[in-house]
């Protein structure tokens, strides 16, 4: 047969998969969007997320790969150029890809999508897919490849050699505003899942010494056998989750796990100090593979689940609290969906995972595709299953999971009362029997996302195993798996940061900035700690439950970064003179850079208090000028503390705007620049030719 | 279909050390037998404990997990 006939061949058979599989996805987003009145089955949402990804993937990333970057299978990628069987290994894509994939998978992606569901499945769904194609993944895969073709530099470096030493310095401190963001709204949220439930404290506790007998495993047993430890660790957990329950139920243990928000906050800081502080072969590496396991383990059986049990969706696809009005976070659907919906569709975080180890295992340029923009897809997936899980529980239920108790009181009757009258019926029967199904006392104000997963998941997978009799089994299961890899990036973010915070002291005191002092090395790590865990406890005693301000900050930091590395993107593309191709990551960036500036401006001069910071610190201000204790404070203390938090977030949020708006104004002089005709150096790494494989691959 | 598989699993240890952000052992014994033949080699557990430094140390501003 002619080679001509063969691909002709080939075309009919794709065009026809790909007619079908327009088909499969229009038709399920007929269902979900159409369907008024009865509720929509999961499958539907996963069966539509699925052919828009099957086509982004086939369509859109191999445009990008081919017109806007042109990847060249010819030129020597990183890992053969630098190859020390280490840092630098050519590497199979698919294992590259579970190596990227576990590296950007973390907690972001499974509490956004919750919190967003107060507004109905459909917005979130919406933004979670198109969000994921047009912006996420974009800009995975863009980051990636400038990194490949720089010898795997880091976001911060390549911003500074391409834009600037200004525009590099900023990105710096935006990335560790960021950082400090982020490591106390995800301490908030373990803190929250935690409070008042000795079987998930016990549990989380275990791991501490099930990591420390790892440990000495993997040093002084068996060296470097990272795999078996892990399965004998993961294997120590499950009889700690087990065990829990008889803790939970003892008169004499229960107390001494039974903590407040307030005890685990200041007990994660000392933990997050000890553990930065320690070597990390004897805590913080083997956490760590015990939460990648047991994180992939999970996600895959979420997924399975989800297919098995096909369950509908209770919540409406738009719901009354569209209009931003709702319990959960204050804010309209513009701008606030689309940051607090942040890692999922779009995080500026995964910038820096995609310019870490990634870039120096790739090994063909080809590669960038499926590690970069398949692995965001199906990020975006498990961002996805988050969403399915909280709709599926009846919406009652929900708002009683995630409303601050200042809105729906702490007694069951009052709440279900209150809830009911939003629309959404619920009973206070309802309410204490799923708290005794899940074993824990009270599922009221259980903000923060954790829980509502946990009550999702646990729905899911007891329908697929064990029924009600194991579904507090599996509520402690899902809630060890979130706080164990919450705890995770934690310990190592906290690490992170210290050795930032030691890098600025080193320029000004030599020995602080030494890494192997140990003086040095504790005053690092407190500063970082401190940072942190101010943020942390001020979400703690916040009257509306910290999330509410905590993870729009957090949102807007991250979609904040994620704008500068898609400004970055496109100043590369214009100096590569791709100018007929910049809209790939010009498009997203500018979307990205309105939503946070109307989001961050927002959160700063808005007049009401629940939103802005500045009226919520006036409000307060106003009630302790006259002696008056209002909200959640407990006494005039907390009244003042109230006011000066509201201030620093507001200082935060400020130093996010100007930092997205410098790096803004650098991009755009480069890009008039290109424009005018000048010509600007592209600073990527000399292109070497591979010679002809043998193969002909 | 068969053979693809058998190729696949070829990897599962390599992917597994990957997918927990350590490096693989005997890649980098290969490496060092055909790059740098008569070289020393690192044991197995001065190897991960390397990598495991490299990994967490953070130096210019890398980071290795997200949120």
């Amino acid at each position: 047969m002619p080679d001509e006939v063969r691909t002709m061949r080939g075309k009919w058979k794709s065009v026809l998969l790909w007619i079908c599989i327009s088909l499969v996805g229009a038709v399920s987003f007929a269902a979900v969007a159409i369907a008024r009145g009865e509720a929509v089955n999961a499958v539907w949402l996963v069966a539509a997320a699925v052919c828009w990804y099957a086509a982004a993937y086939r369509f859109y990333a191999r445009f990008i790969a081919r017109k806007a970057l042109a990847l060249d299978d010819r030129r020597m990628t990183p890992s053969e150029l630098h190859n020390d069987g280490k840092d630098f290994v050519p590497t199979h894509k698919g294992v590259l890809f579970g190596h990227h994939f576990a590296a950007i998978a973390g907690a972001g992606p499974l509490v956004g999508p919750i919190l967003a569901t107060q507004m109905g499945y459909l917005p979130g769904t919406l933004w979670i897919i198109v969000g994921a194609v047009f912006a996420g993944a974009v800009q995975d895969f863009v980051v990636l490849f400038a990194s490949m073709r720089r010898d795997g530099k880091s976001l911060g470096e390549m911003i500074k050699d391409e834009m600037g030493r200004t525009a590099g310095l900023i990105a710096m401190i935006g990335i560790f505003g960021i950082m400090i963001i982020l490591l106390a709204v995800l301490a908030l949220i373990v803190v929250k899942a935690l409070a008042g439930s000795p079987w998930g404290t016990f549990t989380i506790a275990a791991t501490i010494p099930i990591a420390l007998l790892m440990g000495i495993y993997m040093r002084y047993i068996r060296p470097g056998r990272v795999t078996e430890a892990s399965v004998a660790g993961l294997m120590l957990l499950i009889a700690a989750l087990v065990y829990g329950r008889e803790i939970a139920d003892n008169f004499l243990l229960a107390p001494l796990f039974t903590l407040s928000g307030t005890t685990i906050a200041y007990l994660l800081i000392g933990y997050a100090f000890a553990a930065s502080v320690i070597p990390v072969w004897l805590l913080l590496a083997p956490r760590d593979y015990l939460s990648t396991f047991l994180k992939i383990g999970t996600i895959a059986a979420l997924a399975v689940g989800i297919l098995v049990v096909s369950p509908d969706l209770l919540m409406p696809g738009i719901s009354t609290f569209a209009n931003g009005t709702g319990p959960v976070f204050s804010g309209n659907i513009f701008p606030f969906l689309f940051i607090t919906i942040a890692c999922g569709s779009v995080s500026g975080f995964h910038a820096l995972i995609s310019s870490g180890t990634t870039p120096k295992m790739i090994e063909r340029e080809s590669h960038a595709t499926p590690i970069g923009y398949g692995a965001m897809l199906t990020e975006s997936f498990v961002a996805l299953m988050a969403l399915i899980a909280a709709c599926i529980l009846t919406p009652g239920v929900y708002f009683a999971i995630n409303s601050p108790a200042a809105v729906i009181g702490t007694d069951v009757g009052q709440a279900a009362a209150t809830i009911s009258s939003w629309g959404y019926s619920v009973t206070p029967e309802q309410l204490t029997e799923l708290s005794r199904d899940i074993g824990e006392s009270s599922v009221l104000s259980r903000t923060g996302g954790a829980p509502t997963l946990a009550v999702g998941m646990a729905h899911v997978l007891s329908a697929a195993i064990g029924g009600k009799a194991l579904m507090s089994f599996w509520y402690h299961f899902a809630i060890l798996f979130e706080a164990l890899f919450i705890l995770t990036t934690v310990d190592a973010g906290t690490r992170v940061g210290r050795f930032m915070v030691q890098e600025l002291l080193g320029t000004a005191a030599k020995r602080l900035g030494d890494t192997e002092s140990f003086a040095g090395n504790a005053i690092g790590t407190a500063i970082c700690v401190f940072a942190w865990g101010y943020f942390l406890v001020q979400g703690v005693i916040d009257p509306l439950g910290g999330v509410n301000s905590l993870w729009a900050l957090f949102g807007i930091a991250n979609q904040m970064l994620a704008g500068m590395a898609l400004l970055f993107c496109t100043t590369i593309l214009f100096k590569m003179g791709k100018k007929a191709y910049v809209w790939v990551t010009l498009l997203p960036a500018a979307w990205l850079l309105v939503v946070t500036m109307a989001a961050g401006f927002q959160k700063l001069f808005h007049a009401q208090p629940s939103i802005g910071f500045l009226a919520q610190a006036r409000q307060y201000q106003a009630a302790l000028d006259e002696g008056r204790i209002i909200g959640a404070a407990e006494d005039l203390g907390q009244m003042g503390q109230i006011v000066r938090s509201n201030y620093v977030n507001a200082a935060i949020c400020g130093l996010f705007i100007l930092a997205a708006l410098t790096v803004l104004v650098s991009s755009a002089r480069i890009w008039y620049g290109v424009l005018a005709g000048r010509t600007f150096e592209l600073r990527e790494s000399p292109g070497v030719r591979r010679e002809p494989d043998p193969k002909g691959a | 279909m068969f053979g693809k598989i058998v190729g696949a699993l070829k990897y599962r240890r390599q992917f597994l050390d990957l997918l927990a952000g350590v490096p693989h052992y005997e890649t980098y014994v290969l490496h060092c037998r055909t790059r740098h033949p008569g070289e020393p080699i690192l044991s197995r557990g001065e190897f991960v404990r390397q990598a495991q430094e490299a990994r967490y140390n953070a130096k210019g501003g890398k980071v290795s997990r997200c949120c």
